[in-house]
């Protein structure tokens, strides 16, 4: 995986931070990543779980404790930051007060020494870029959080950085602007062709905007894959538990052939679900992941696992329907309200659950 | 250790050294013109006094500190205690101790009247407590003069008002110290007392009425002890640089109702005993410091949050 | 305040309104006589004779006057000038920073004017300043500039370092980010923004200098006379109102400086 064709390459990457008297915080644990030219990577993972370490590193705002940072096959792990081609977009987006939005915007091409005459034009070219061509001469205090947003990014991408870095960008718009800039970033990412590397602790916004995904917890990367590979077929309890809601069943293995496994659950009935890389024995407990979607209502009786309704959660566009199986272990059913009458169920009430042949698998533990 | 720890590390150094270098000016200047000069005191208050002031320079006596506190007798070479200088010492702190005081009793209310103003006329009113407080402390002290000399304000208008038929003396009194000092100081009480009222959540203050408390018990039990650290820094600003005044008790004590700052003076004017100068200057700062001291330790009490 | 229709009003506590006019009476009232009098056509202080602005020209024509305000001014400005370039670095160098060996020391020595009363520091300088006087034979106005920068530094420093606490970090590190070395980054983004509090510091050594008494009275070789101790001398002889003209003017002075004080800070923060 990790070729000369990799953005960022991480290799072993370990942070550790001396907190009060002898203790140490290991924030980052030998994580190894390879990021691709022209992705658009998330790093995703709860606060505390590394990633914007991981993005500090990369940004040279702080130097890893043991590894290296490849930047197209060069280490540049120890160099400060204003020698990376590299640039961020900052979570409060820390535009110079003291300057207006061009002159902002123009600050990283003046480092760089550019001639009077280009600079003018790469900040015309990106003021267009982000849609902003008549707010050149605001003060960056008379512009709006969307706007401030805006001349961050245009700021970050004006020198023509190998790599922008964006750290929980959106977390302080509202809902709708939020969406917006989602599309937007997309955009952006696209007509540039640069690999933007997004940290962000919002799992929607993972999966909406993301080529690939790093899902993060206590320091490690769990779990690297297309959006749809992380939520079809999470690596372990944390990330299928992090991303969407996820009913897990527990069981042992009765049988197993071809990469699918019948499994007996404790909470009685048999499902047949995907198994892991490596087989798993016979007779040995395992974890079933269900998505709530992909389980139905049944009349009691029929169905592959027995419940009894406890709660019925309307959600608009659809219905949660808590149920208690027969071993004491909570399912969520999740139905279209199109598919479902509000009051086909009751809490008390019997009812069968039918899951949808395929989607069961078996998480290595 | 790595690569990273060892540049990590050597940055540090180089950060640390940075700031030393940056701060080196200022601690140069400091140390020549404030705190190297302190020690000098310090060594001068130790050292035999000078026939024509000055001191004989590395001949040490204990004579400053002695004559701090008592007298020889001329005739019968008895020791008493320094009858002069324990009124000295006990004027200054009882003048001091009273503007603190009577600076609290007009300063509260004040401070908690702007405090409760609309924001407009609020930072009106600071503003008006800010001019005095930056106006030179001699000027006002001339003010003061203007108001309570015989031909000044107050004794005209009792006079006019024929209330007294004679003015009546203020000047190089007590009194006329005493007013000075807390005409002088009061914007120094004002000033941190707004600082802690300015803070009061008033939601404390409804819920006290909501309990059945009155005014009275509402600003007892509540209000005063939410001010608390306000009070204290207040009555610090006002006591510590009343111990030290100068100026006021000069101008307005004329020379014969001494504080312990002219005592001081005098021994290095007319007096010619450095040594005992430097003492009392050295006594002086360590009743500066230990009231400091007992302001910091109320002070980090108050901020372990567990005040009231 | 008085409506017909009384509420109770949770903030109010009885008298505290009637206090509170008081001390602004009392505060203002001298203040306003010593005005008043500079005014006066009179000889004497204590009668009034009418208007009249004789006493600005006759303190305006007093050539020790003249001399003492303009070695006032020169003091403060130059005092305050230096105290403010040092106590900027020594800010810049003790703040935004974990602790390090000597921090406390940094603070305990930039405070140390602030705690020690103005005669103590008085007195000690004019041990130390006589012994250099007669060691160097220079008697110049160096020791008086030394003293007043050195009681300065912490009046300068405290604003700045308030204004460098307040800055955004990430301000730097996103110019660092942008290709800054650190003198670019301080020169571009953090000495900009830091401005206001050097404006700040600048005033307030500014006012402290041309305030002080104490220390210029025991400092000052003969014929350095400030404007201060001039007027200290004076008030021991018999009074004219010229020294409330003069007194007029400084008031004046000080005013405007600290409503520019205000201004500058308020604008920008």
């Amino acid at each position: 995986m990790a070729s000369a064709a990799s953005a960022i390459d991480a290799r072993g990457v370990s942070k550790v931070f001396k907190g009060a008297g002898q203790d140490e915080v290991r924030a980052l644990d030998n994580v190894s990543v390879a990021i691709r030219e022209n992705e658009f990577f998330t790093l995703l993972g709860p606060s505390g779980c590394g990633k914007t370490t991981l993005l500090r590193l990369i940004a040279g705002f702080d130097f890893p404790t043991e590894g290296e940072i490849l930047l197209h096959g060069e280490n540049i792990a120890l160099l400060p930051p204003y020698k990376r081609p590299v640039n961020t977009v900052f979570q409060n987006y820390a535009l110079f007060p003291h300057m207006t939005v061009g002159q902002n915007i123009a600050f990283g091409l003046e480092m760089l020494g550019k001639p009077r005459d280009e600079i003018n034009a790469r900040v015309t070219e990106m003021l267009k870029l982000v849609r902003m061509e008549d707010l050149r001469d605001r003060r960056t205090s008379q512009i709006s959080g969307g706007q401030q947003q805006r001349v961050a990014l245009a700021r970050a991408l004006a020198p023509r950085p190998k790599v922008l870095l964006l750290d929980e960008p959106l977390s302080a718009l509202d809902y709708k602007l939020r969406k917006d800039m989602q599309i937007e970033l997309k955009r952006l990412q696209h007509d540039t062709g640069i690999t933007f590397i997004f940290v962000t602790h919002d799992q929607e916004e993972a999966l909406t905007m993301s080529d690939r995904i790093a899902v993060m917890s206590k320091g490690k990367i769990l779990q690297v894959g297309a959006p749809h590979d992380i939520y079809v077929r999470p690596a372990d309890r944390f990330v299928a538990n992090f991303i969407g809601e996820t009913n897990f069943l527990v069981g042992r293995i009765a049988s197993e052939k071809a990469g699918k496994a019948k499994v007996e659950l404790a909470a009685g009935g048999t499902l047949s679900a995907d198994a892991p890389d490596r087989g798993a024995p016979r007779g040995s407990e395992v974890t079933i992941v269900v998505r709530p979607e992909n389980a139905t209502l049944v009349p009691s009786g029929k169905g592959d696992i027995a419940g009894v309704v406890e709660n019925v959660v309307y959600f608009g566009t659809d219905t949660h329907v808590h149920l208690k199986l027969a071993d004491g272990s909570q399912f969520i059913v999740r139905q279209q309200n199109a598919t479902l009458a509000s009051d086909d169920y009751k809490p008390g009430q019997k009812a069968g659950i039918a899951v949808a042949p395929g989607t069961p698998r078996i998480l290595k533990d | 250790m790595s690569d990273a720890a060892r540049i990590a590390e050597e940055a540090r150094r180089a950060d640390i050294r940075t700031r030393w270098w940056l701060t080196a000016p200022a601690l140069f200047i400091l140390f020549i013109a404030a705190v190297g000069p302190l020690f000098v005191v310090l060594l001068f208050s130790l050292m035999v006094k000078g026939d024509y002031g000055d001191v004989k320079y590395w001949q040490f006596s204990t004579d400053g500190w002695f004559s701090v506190f008592f007298e020889r007798d001329i005739f019968d070479d008895t020791v008493g205690l320094a009858q002069a200088h324990m009124e000295i010492l006990w004027r200054s702190v009882k003048l001091s101790l009273i503007t603190t005081l009577l600076t609290l009793l007009v300063g509260f209310p004040t401070a908690y009247y702007i405090s409760i103003q609309p924001p407009k006329k609020r930072d009106l009113l600071v503003f008006m407590i800010t001019i005095p407080f930056w106006t030179n402390i001699l000027i006002r002290t001339f003010a003061m003069q203007e108001v309570i000399r015989n031909e000044g304000v107050i004794n005209t208008l009792l006079i006019w008002a024929g209330f007294i038929e004679r003015p009546i003396q203020i000047m190089y009194t007590d009194w006329a110290i005493f007013f000075g000092m807390v005409y002088v100081y009061l914007p120094l009480m004002v000033l941190p007392l707004y600082a802690s009222m300015e803070k009061i959540d008033f939601r404390l203050v409804e819920a006290g009425y909501d309990l059945y408390a009155g005014r009275f018990q509402v600003l007892r039990r509540v209000i005063i002890p939410l001010v608390k650290p306000g009070i204290v820094a207040g009555s610090i600003l006002v006591f510590i640089p009343s111990l030290g005044a100068y100026v006021t008790p000069r101008v307005l004590g004329g020379g014969k109702n001494l504080m312990l700052g002219n005592l001081i003076d005098l021994q290095f004017g007319q007096g010619k005993n450095w040594p005992l100068g430097a003492a009392l200057s050295i006594t002086l700062l360590v009743i500066v410091t230990v009231a400091l001291l007992v302001y910091v330790r109320n002070a980090s009490r108050q901020g372990g949050g567990h005040g009231h | 305040m008085a409506t017909k229709l009384r509420t109770f009003d949770v903030k109010a506590q009885p008298g505290f309104g009637t206090v509170a006019m008081i001390c602004f009476f009392m505060l203002y009232l001298p203040i306003a006589i010593l005005v008043i009098y500079a005014f006066n056509a009179g000889e004497n202080i204590a009668i009034w004779e009418g208007l009249s602005l004789r006493w600005f020209v006759s303190a305006w024509h007093n050539d020790t006057v003249q001399e003492a305000a303009f070695r006032s001014l020169f003091l403060a400005t130059v005092a305050s000038t230096i105290a403010t370039v040092v106590a900027a670095m020594a800010a810049i160098a003790t703040t935004r920073t974990p602790p390090y060996r000597g921090l406390t020391f940094k603070y305990a020595m930039i405070n140390q004017p602030l705690m020690v009363p103005e005669i103590v520091t008085a007195v000690s300088l004019l041990i130390v300043f006589s012994r250099f006087k007669v060691w160097t034979g220079y008697n110049g106005l160096g020791y008086m500039v030394l003293a007043h920068t050195a009681f300065c530094i912490p009046f300068a420093y405290l604003p700045i370092r308030a204004r460098l606490e307040n800055m955004d970090l990430t301000l730097e590190r996103a110019a660092a980010d942008l290709y800054a070395t650190p003198w670019q980054a301080f020169r571009r983004v953090t000495l900009p923004l830091l401005v206001p509090g050097i404006i700040a510091g600048f005033m307030l050594a500014f006012v402290i200098s041309l305030d002080d008494v104490v220390i210029t009275e025991f400092v000052k070789s003969g014929g350095q006379e400030t404007l201060p101790t001039y007027m200290l001398g004076q008030l021991r002889r018999t009074v004219t109102p010229e020294i409330n003209a003069i007194a007029t003017v400084f008031l004046a002075l000080s005013v405007l400086l600290v409503t520019l004080f205000y201004l500058v800070n308020r604008k920008k923060t």
